[in-house]
């Protein structure tokens, strides 16, 4: 047998865990991020292989966005953590306006990870951050004892510039305005609970995880009077909302036969006793503007792919007590409150 | 969505809306108390109170499970994950009630309890098997409609002969619940009841005849989705104004007369009456409540693991009884959207979204017509 001289093993990437000396900082961690983390995410910048990462400075505001991610299962219908790991990220900086350029990665691995599934998550990484435009320049791994993490925690921060003139927040929304969002709501949480151990249920349901980055420049684009841009994803739209109209100091008055739920989304909520107002979303976002201007954002939505179902589903009224309430298909009238703790099915 | 989209159709609801303001009598109050935490979450959900006449009062009752779970019985389950060591299987909507010391089964779960949340029974039976060497309880809780398939399970396990299964039970009665209100204190100020939708299926309709007879106070028994709701307070206000009080049914569609009786059989085979039952809220009802019967105390988790109950009293401050009876409103309450919030509930109205007091913080903080 000859060995070529200066040979190393290489990772088994089928068949291998992780251990806790892929986290030690020795050699098993080097093997791994040379092997794997900087196969996959290569660029100069990490490329340059110290402690930080030195980019040249981006012309105009620094728009900067952190996110952990903690998702169980951690491969679920229409993506993983590592595509949600970038896309949470980079619809946070795109939210404010922002052009999404550089990302870190924090990765979290608990002892006995398949490196078959990390591969996979790195790679998808990797892929999302490359379709996003988002280069990974720094990053860093460390290794938890088995059964003191789920997997895989991955924390991304993202650096994003803002062009000139373009002033987005959540304070700006006025009575008059107009409530848009880009799309179905609540697939994303409805396809992780139809997942989860003990709650499997047959649902045609895909995450609606995506990055935000292009459509939300073309609404920035298309709309003058564009006042803000959020992403309803924890506690869904009707707590995103809820902050809105706090930060604001307005009320919202949400006309619900027209927001947008898929008919398999509301028929999971109905027998689970959820509200698909309060459920997750990844790749949707919900939009204020001028209400002269809605139509024009409305067709601007639409004629972007991940906007075709985007519709206008309420107004920013004047409201001290900031309520979020709903005109129900019904003919009545709800509040859509905060949601209170966590999201728990009813039992009767 | 087919079946459903029906029962919950905006021109009808408003056609109804106006065939109730045609036949209220303006002189007259017409109190009436919906028993079940799922009329008060269709009232609150598609807004049917702004539907009805300002005469037209609608009361929301003790039948949300969760709310009137009392402590004590919260605080051996708690127990049981904490102390014992069990693996505690929960409906969701337990999770946050509080118990003792503000400790909760969500917080048991910090502090390194098993305590996991399941859809059904057969989840937790599911986990019993996969799981041979952990004690995996159940925490059951629910009126009729839930003791059943409890009943079930219990069926199961003896004929699988599993042995590291069994269940906590604090399943409760509603017509005793009704009777206890109709009876106590200062008594009622209600005019009728829009009658229990599932819980009905179960024991039919018959099963409130004499509590109709008894009080005077008619009940129509109604189903859960927003029509539904309208059209029996519909029939209700023609039986007050009728000067009736007879059981109707209005939820045809799945109620009959004599309820489901292999149901109940299995109830009966494996659970026995018990003679008193602390209900948060209410307080001690005569036989309201059902234990395991002696032949069954292999999947008894009280027998098993020695648990003994105490009683705790509810906050003094908390007025959820004579809120519970409509003799005073939410916000009678000194405590009420103050120290006692959704997020932070003393008392049983406000722990669950179906409360009385919940339902009110959320949904009748902003309606004009109330007073706020």
């Amino acid at each position: 047998m000859s060995i070529k001289p200066g040979y190393t093993r290489p990772l088994d990437l089928k068949h291998g865990r992780v251990d806790m000396t892929h986290g030690s900082g020795g050699r098993a961690m080097a093997q791994l991020i040379h092997e794997l983390f900087a196969a996959e995410f290569g660029n100069e910048w990490l490329a340059q292989g110290n402690d930080q990462a030195i980019v040249p400075p981006p012309g105009g505001r620094l728009a900067v966005a952190t996110d952990g991610h903690v998702v169980s299962p951690l491969f679920f219908p229409g993506g993983d953590i590592g595509s949600l790991a970038v896309h949470g990220t980079v619809n946070d900086l795109a939210m404010g306006g922002a052009t999404p350029l550089y990302l870190t990665v924090g990765f979290i691995l608990e002892e006995g990870l398949p490196l078959a599934d990390l591969a996979r998550i790195v790679r998808s990484l990797a892929h999302a951050a490359r379709e996003a435009g988002v280069a990974v320049i720094t990053g860093d791994t460390k290794v938890v004892e088995q059964g003191k993490g789920d997997g895989v925690f991955i924390t991304t921060t993202g650096i994003g510039v803002v062009p000139d003139g373009v002033n987005l927040s959540g304070h700006l929304a006025q009575p008059g305005d107009a409530v848009l969002v880009s799309g179905m709501l609540g697939d994303h949480g409805v396809a992780i609970l139809s997942q989860r151990e003990g709650l499997a249920f047959a649902a045609d349901v895909v995450s609606d995880s995506a990055a935000l980055h292009t459509l939300a420049a073309q609404l920035v684009a298309a709309c003058p009077s564009l006042r803000l841009m959020r992403d309803p994803t924890r506690g869904g739209l009707a707590t995103t909302l809820n902050e809105i109209a706090v930060q604001s100091g307005v009320g919202i008055r949400l006309d619900e036969a027209a927001i947008p739920v898929r008919p398999v989304v509301r028929a999971a909520c109905e027998f689970l006793g959820l509200d698909p107002l309060y459920c997750a979303n990844e790749g949707k976002l919900t939009a204020i503007c001028a209400a002269a201007d809605a139509p024009a954002l409305l067709a601007a939505m639409r004629a972007h792919p991940l906007g075709q179902d985007a519709a206008i589903i309420g107004e920013v009224i004047a409201d001290p007590r900031c309520f979020v309430r709903a005109r129900t298909p019904f003919g009545g009238e709800r509040l859509v409150d905060w949601l209170n703790g966590e999201m728990l099915p009813r039992i009767c | 969505m087919k079946y459903v989209d029906e029962f919950r159709d905006g021109h009808a609801a408003r056609a109804l809306a106006a065939e109730i303001a045609a036949v209220v009598q303006p002189d007259r109050l017409y109190r009436l108390m919906e028993f079940c935490g799922g009329h008060t979450h269709a009232i609150a959900r598609y807004g049917l109170s702004a539907l009805l006449p300002g005469n037209v009062e609608l009361i929301h009752g003790p039948g949300c499970p969760v709310c009137v779970l009392p402590i004590g019985r919260l605080d051996g389950a708690i127990a049981l994950a904490l102390e014992h060591g069990v693996t505690l299987c929960t409906y969701g909507d337990t999770l946050r009630v509080p118990g003792s010391g503000r400790m909760s089964l969500y917080k048991a779960r910090a502090a390194g309890g098993d305590v996991r949340m399941v859809y059904s029974v057969d989840d937790a039976l599911a986990l019993a098997r996969a799981e041979p060497q952990r004690q995996v309880v159940f925490f059951a809780i629910g009126f009729e409609t839930t003791t059943p398939p409890t009943a079930l399970a219990l069926l199961t396990a003896r004929a699988e002969g599993l042995s590291n299964f069994s269940v906590y039970a604090n399943h409760v009665l509603t017509p005793a619940a009704m009777r206890h209100l109709l009876a106590s204190g200062d008594g009622v100020a209600l005019d009728g009841f829009i009658g229990p939708s599932h819980v009905s299926t179960v024991i039919g309709s018959d099963a409130y005849a004499d509590i109709a007879r008894d009080s005077g106070k008619p009940v129509v028994i109604t189903g859960f989705e927003p029509l539904d709701v309208l059209i029996g307070v519909r029939m209700l206000i023609e039986q007050i104004n009728q000067g009736r009080a007879e059981v109707e049914n209005q939820f045809i569609r799945a109620v009959t007369a004599a309820g489901n009786r292999k149901a109940r059989q299995v109830v009966d085979e494996v659970f026995a009456l018990r003679p008193a039952f602390d209900w948060r809220g209410l307080g001690e009802v005569a036989a309201s409540a059902l234990a395991i019967r002696p032949e069954w105390s292999t999947w008894d988790a009280e027998v098993k693991f020695g648990l003994t109950t105490h009683s705790v009293a509810d906050n003094k401050a908390c007025e959820c009884g004579a809120i519970l009876q409509g003799r005073k409103k939410p916000q009678d309450c000194k405590v009420f959207a103050t120290v006692c919030t959704p997020d932070n509930p003393l008392g049983a109205c406000m722990v669950s979204s179906e409360g009385a007091c919940a339902a009110h913080y959320s949904y009748g903080r902003f309606v004009s017509k109330e007073p706020a």
